[in-house]
């Protein structure tokens, strides 16, 4: 389907970036995914290439591009077949400096954002804790002030780039006692004394290193609080809308990729003396699929042009993680029934697919919470709107 | 925990029966969990954990004494399967060598093979994997491609074999073959070939998206010279026994099945207990509580199904279309509660070292290995429509005779 929400410069960008990821990235995938980490010098590449400011301000060094590059690169890196290299960038580029970029002073900025565009320092987003995951208000990290420091204790976990990045933004209680309105934002520096991590094992996302962080004592300066103390809940609470419009963007394009390398792979493959393609189920089934991407993917753009325009999307951009990623798991799951034996090996490419659209319905709040939002909109006439 | 909703399972009410499951547990407690991360990282198990299981007796449970066999019905065979699915036994894949491989030589092999295999077998000293997918063959098995040519005292074995479970670290395997290739009566035929052999070789374990400490590879075959009386029952055969022991291998999985799907659910028990969000156990959401009461109430009926099965297949009554329903009805109840359990979870769940992630990888093969759900559906399907099956069976006769004619 052609989308008309892209020009002739999007289109263009698609296929500089396509061309980029399967020349300078794709032939290093499966050594970033046996490693557990994407190298430093691939930061540096996208920052040079300007891939990781697309939507920051020039001012900072971003290319101050529109949504949709976003929504366009997001798409292409599914086509690498890793979860986890979108997610080391994602991590870096759509949840750390977003923070910065959004709250951040011109100081925090000039340091953090600049060289977080150019990928020379790399940032990690740190919010859940090992007792509380998609519950931010029951975060119990805490930084006290000591005059013109914070002293921060606590643990911070399932946190993507928590091992390699260079600085984290951590969501602490500036208030310990208080609920949400004790939550502030704060930028940690990786080499501060105190801040220790630990590399998580896990089912897919393999070229992402996930850490468990822990904090003793550790000194920040006041100057690295982000934005307004107490507000971090309502900073949380905005960038969750892109992070789960970007998720539901996963869930269709993985879906998309899938199914084509699928229809590829059912071209070739015989059984009983005839392709496999043509079997009248598994051609239904590849129907059903197609018309599910369509509509999640329709969706999805319709709610990025309200985005544009600045609507309130809490509700919106829950639903349509919530349904997209569910798509991508059944998608998955069904496309590696498709290549029967070799579905199951590595060396074909649904295996890591499936193992990675698992995290799409815990990650960025699970399935589970998504339904506690949307109920509570619609049942209880909650407000999530930040913005006024 | 599901046991306090659960049914008496009657297959499994002897004091025999308990003493059993008591020697599995320990032996999974001593031998397997301590050594599993090792093995998930070179691919396979180590010989002493088939020894070890040898000695213990746990080896061709269901076997004739007369060959080391533990002379009990296939009911233990099941607990054994059952009891070390829901503890996350993956290797060493005792089913495929005492239920799968043993049966073929017990059943249909002569004296000289019993003797030669099945003692050394039950004690763990040889290890037998079943070749027949290849490289172009799944489920089809009569397109297999594998020759073997009656040389006088030997079969000249060549092909290939993929997908071979414990064929990295197996003694032996029998083999699919065609021994009169390219002619009318080409039937297939079953070869023990001896790992020894010279032109026999092994590809490195395949890495897969589970089951990381079984070993999965391919076996090649090069003028392999294989002994003349080194063939199970007779010659052209090979497809009747397959046929004839589907049944019991799709049970294997079945049980198999059900036994992750407990474990998994016990598991979640243990953890929505403990875990807590919003300032409440997460057992104590209405969600948790339903999603755990719709599994627990599926899996209680396949029990139920399952049970059943087993009885009919130890009085050799159990046909191969029931025997497919048990597994394609519980390889799909597996895979959802193991992915509603890692669900349950949360972010843990997606972390190697809890059990559900790797029940989760495991699970997901079940669906593809001892014949996709797909040809299970079509098995059941034939013999549901029996009426029109016979018709067309018919009728492509009839087109195949004017044709000729």
């Amino acid at each position: 389907m052609n989308h008309s929400v892209y020009n002739e410069d999007h289109r263009l960008f698609r296929q500089s970036f396509r061309d980029f990821l399967s020349q300078e990235i794709q032939p290093h995938i499966d050594k970033y995914e046996a490693q557990g980490k994407v190298p430093r010098s691939v930061y540096e590449r996208f920052g040079e290439m300007g891939y990781l400011g697309l939507g920051y301000a020039e001012a900072y060094g971003g290319m101050d591009l529109d949504i949709w590059y976003n929504v366009i690169m997001a798409e292409e890196m599914n086509r690498l077949n890793s979860g986890g290299f979108a997610a080391a960038i994602g991590a870096h580029s759509g949840l750390a400096l977003a923070h910065i970029n959004g709250a951040g002073n011109k100081n925090q900025k000039e340091k953090y954002l600049r060289q977080g565009i150019k990928g020379q320092l790399i940032g990690c987003l740190a919010i859940s804790e090992p007792d509380g995951g998609s519950d931010v208000q029951a975060l119990r990290t805490t930084a006290i002030q000591d005059s013109d420091h914070y002293i921060i204790n606590g643990s911070k976990t399932f946190i993507t780039n928590g091992v390699n990045s260079d600085f984290i933004v951590a969501a602490v209680k500036t208030k310990p006692l208080a609920k949400s309105h004790g939550i502030s934002m704060i930028i940690i520096d990786r080499d501060t004394p105190g801040v220790t991590a630990t590399h998580l094992n896990k089912l897919g996302w393999r070229a992402s290193d996930t850490g468990e962080i822990s904090f003793q004592d550790v000194r920040v300066p006041i100057s690295q609080l982000l934005g307004i103390e107490g507000q971090g809940f309502l900073y949380i609470m905005q960038h969750f809308v892109t992070e789960r419009l970007a998720m539901a963007v996963n869930g269709y394009a993985l879906s998309e990729y899938a199914l084509e390398v699928t229809l590829q792979y059912m071209s070739e493959r015989k059984a009983f003396g005839r392709s496999i393609n043509k079997f009248q189920v598994l051609r239904h089934r590849i129907a059903q699929m197609a018309a599910e991407i369509e509509m999640n993917k329709s969706f999805v753009y319709s709610l990025y042009r309200r985005y544009q325009e600045g609507a309130y999307l809490v509700k919106e951009a829950s639903m349509a993680k919530l349904l997209a990623t569910q798509l991508s798991d059944k998608v998955t799951t069904q496309c590696l029934q498709m290549f029967g034996g070799y579905g199951f090996m590595e060396d074909y490419p649904l295996a890591r697919m499936y193992r990675d659209t698992r995290i799409g319905q815990i990650g960025g709040g699970t399935s589970e919470i998504l339904c506690e939002i949307i109920s509570k909109i619609m049942i209880d006439g909650a407000n999530y709107n930040t913005t006024k | 925990m599901f046991s306090d909703i659960q049914l008496p399972r009657d297959i499994y009410a002897s004091e025999e029966h308990q003493m059993v499951r008591e020697t599995i547990r320990q032996y999974i407690k001593k031998e397997i969990l301590p050594n599993r991360e090792r093995w998930e990282e070179q691919g396979y198990c180590d010989d002493s954990a088939w020894t070890s299981a040898g000695e213990l007796g746990l080896l061709n449970l269901s076997l004739s004494e007369e060959y080391g066999g533990g002379g009990l019905d296939f009911s233990f065979s099941a607990l054994l399967i059952e009891e070390a699915a829901i503890l996350g036994l993956v290797a060493p894949a005792i089913s495929m060598h005492s239920d799968i491989v043993a049966v073929y030589i017990e059943q249909y092999g002569s004296e000289l093979l019993k003797q030669k295999y099945l003692p050394d077998m039950a004690l763990g000293k040889k290890i037998g994997s079943l070749a027949m997918t290849e490289p172009g063959t799944g489920s089809d098995v009569q397109a297999i491609k594998t020759t073997a040519v009656d040389k006088g005292d030997h079969w000249l074995l060549n092909g290939s074999k993929t997908f071979i479970t414990i064929g990295y670290t197996s003694t032996f395997a029998i083999v699919a073959c065609k021994t009169r290739p390219g002619t009318d009566q080409e039937g297939l035929s079953l070869l023990i070939v001896d790992a020894n052999l010279p032109g026999f070789t092994k590809g490195k374990p395949f890495k897969k998206l589970g089951l990381k400490e079984s070993d999965t590879c391919e076996l090649f075959f090069e003028d392999v010279q294989v002994p003349k009386d080194h063939i199970i029952g007779e010659e052209g055969m090979g497809f009747i026994y397959m046929m004839q022991e589907l049944p019991r291998e799709r049970m294997t999985i079945a049980i198999q099945s059900i036994g992750v799907a407990q474990g998994a659910i016990d598991d979640t028990i243990d953890y929505v207990t403990d875990r807590v969000a919003f300032r409440t156990p997460i057992a104590g959401f209405q969600n948790t509580q339903f999603k755990l009461a719709e599994l627990a109430t599926q899996l209680s009926v396949y029990q139920a199904y399952v049970d059943k099965c087993v009885k009919l297949l130890a009085t050799h009554e159990l046909t191969a279309e029931a025997a497919s329903m048990a597994k394609l009805g519980a390889t799909e109840l597996e895979s959802q509660v193991v992915d509603e359990c890692l669900q349950l979870h949360g972010g843990y769940g997606y972390i190697w070292e809890y059990a559900i992630a790797r029940r989760y990888a495991n699970a997901r093969v079940t669906r593809i290995y001892g014949g996709t759900n797909e040809i299970m559906k079509l098995m059941i399907s034939r013999k549901l429509l029996s009426r029109y099956t016979a018709e067309a069976k018919a009728k492509r006769k009839r087109r195949r005779e004017q044709k000729v004619s």
